[in-house]
């Protein structure tokens, strides 16, 4: 109970620091949430210069870019900061928070939460809503379930991803922006029918990281359209499998990483 | 470095112009020094750069597929991959995102340090910012690009003026990128805090410059407005346009123009934003 209670005290903590400057708080909300909306215009303007692209409609890619836009939200709210640990590491910061009595994890992921992104989940969800009131989809249960499901193992999936490009820190200091590829790459990866991507590169992003099962493959399902890449209808239930894979990787990789860590002795 | 000691030359209309060219050379290259001590956090920009080109090219030439025409924009499939590759590279020339300098300088009190040095603090960083363009241009234009024309065909130049416009495009963009990101981060001498501006720069600059997509893509209207009305589309789509040839010689010549016209606007706005704020700036001790 006493542990709830010092994550309960830290998540508090962060939430008076974010509101005691309310105008530049509300300002970032607001940013932060048009900044989501922008990916999805790009969706939009892109398919003003093409009625289809990699063979799908505006509507059926809404499908997809509806999953990923709440997967991303969710799980750049929640766990999306970890990308400051570059600098807990190069400064030594992270001395204090190894010597409390607490899990790393969460409590860098609660002393850094980035309320200011609190808007974007509102975004992420009226695009999925829109995407579900564009398309004409065939309810069953398991679709249902579905609905649920894939954004909320897209989610764990990403959480995954930040986790692990963040620890490449505990490794190589000045990483910087190499995470980037895979956490907003991932996140430009599958807003989109992975079919518009090349042969090697599709691959390696759908299929070997796993990317493809985040919005893609629920996307089809969800809509009842064969998968044009070969894939039974199925595998669009296969997205908790895969987030759960990519969460036990990142466990392994963090463990390892906090194990290697070295201060700076400063 | 033995051209530089306690008696740095002011940059003045009243000194020989020897001298100033000297103090400013000198700043260049400090910039650019600077930025060529972060060796690993180049390569990790780059492998980013990359990946980011991949994922637009192929999705701009997806569009080109499904378009009418195969032309989105104007542009065929060579153009827009030019256009994703060179413009991955040159974001970083641009450096449109990531600088925050000014604006912690000012929230610290540090900015009591530039105010007595004998050069305007513009002309101070605007130098500085020159040479971390210069860092980037040799190193991170040349690996995307080189990726680039590896896995796609590329457009190649068929008229001679394209490469100087370019070359004079680009500077521009450079100088015009820089004193939008002084006005920003100056906002810092009201506000104390610059986050919100900058994030609301960074989100603008990205979309409204031609990152995401090619501007062209938009409703005319639209493309147009942003041309005239903002410095945007100079920062990144322009010097891409002349390159990729787009439009006829004549056109891209006022487009370049255009972009003086804005670059010069906004550093005599950055001057004037400055010497107000000197006029009210109240450090605090400590």
């Amino acid at each position: 109970m006493g542990e709830w209670r010092a994550y309960a005290a830290l998540f508090g903590g962060r939430l008076r620091s974010a509101t005691a400057y309310r105008t530049s708080f509300a300002v970032e909300l607001v940013t932060n949430a048009a900044g989501t909306l922008i990916d999805v215009v790009t969706v939009f303007v892109l398919y003003r210069a093409a009625a289809s692209v990699g063979g799908f409609t505006l509507d059926e890619a809404l499908m997809m870019t509806g999953i990923t836009a709440f997967a991303f939200v969710l799980a750049d709210l929640t766990v999306g900061n970890i990308d400051q640990l570059e600098t807990y590491v190069r400064t030594g910061r992270l001395d204090a928070v190894l010597v409390r009595p607490l899990a790393v994890l969460p409590q860098l992921m609660l002393a850094d939460l980035p309320l200011r992104k609190l808007m974007r989940l509102a975004v992420g969800i009226s695009v999925l809503g829109l995407a579900l009131g564009r398309n004409d989809i065939d309810w069953t249960p398991a679709r249902a379930l579905l609905l649920v499901s894939a954004p909320v193992s897209g989610a764990v999936f990403f959480g995954a991803i930040f986790v692990l490009s963040a620890a490449t820190a505990f490794w190589w200091v000045d990483s910087g922006k190499l995470g980037h590829g895979f956490t907003y790459g991932g996140r430009d990866f599958t807003s989109y029918p992975i079919t518009v991507y090349g042969s090697w590169f599709r691959t390696a992003f759908a299929y070997a990281l796993g990317f493809g099962f985040v919005s893609y493959q629920p996307a089809l399902t969800l809509l009842g359209r064969p998968d044009p890449l070969g894939l039974p209808s199925w595998a669009g239930y296969l997205s908790p499998l895969v987030a759960l894979a990519a969460v036990s990787v990142a466990a392994v990789v963090w463990r390892s990483g906090v194990r290697h860590y070295r201060s700076t002795g400063s | 470095m033995d051209a530089l000691d306690a008696s740095v030359p002011a940059i003045s209309p009243r000194r020989p112009i020897s001298a100033s060219v000297a103090t400013f050379r000198a700043l260049v290259g400090s910039g650019f020094r600077r930025y060529a001590t972060y060796r690993q956090a180049t390569l990790a920009g780059t492998f980013t750069n990359i990946v980011f080109g991949f994922l637009r090219c192929y999705v701009l030439l997806a569009v080109a597929a499904g378009a009418a025409g195969g032309a989105p924009g104007g542009y065929d499939a060579r153009q827009l991959a030019t256009f994703v590759w060179v413009g991955q590279g040159l974001l970083n020339v641009v450096g449109i995102w990531g600088w925050a300098d000014l604006a912690d300088r000012i929230r610290t009190g540090d900015i009591v340090a530039d105010l007595v040095r004998p050069i305007s603090p513009v002309t101070a960083y605007l130098a500085a910012d020159l040479g971390r363009a210069c860092h980037a241009l040799l190193t991170r234009v040349g690996p995307p690009v080189l990726v680039g024309a590896l896995f796609f065909p590329l457009a190649t130049p068929s008229r001679w003026q394209t490469v100087p416009l370019f070359a004079v495009s680009v500077l521009l963009a450079v100088i015009g990128s820089f004193a939008c990101r002084y006005l920003i981060n100056a906002t810092a001498y009201w506000l104390n805090d610059a986050r919100g501006p900058l994030a609301f720069w960074t989100l603008g600059s990205g979309v409204l410059a031609g990152l995401y997509f090619p501007l062209r893509l938009l409703p005319e209207w639209a493309t147009v407005t942003l041309w005239v009305a903002t410095p945007l589309p100079g920062l990144l789509q322009t010097p891409l346009d002349v390159l990729i040839e787009r439009d006829p010689p004549a056109l891209q010549a006022g487009l370049v123009a255009l972009q003086a016209v804005w670059a010069v606007v906004m550093l005599a706005l950055a001057r004037w934003v400055q010497r107000r704020a000197e006029r009210r700036l109240v450090v605090q001790g400590g």
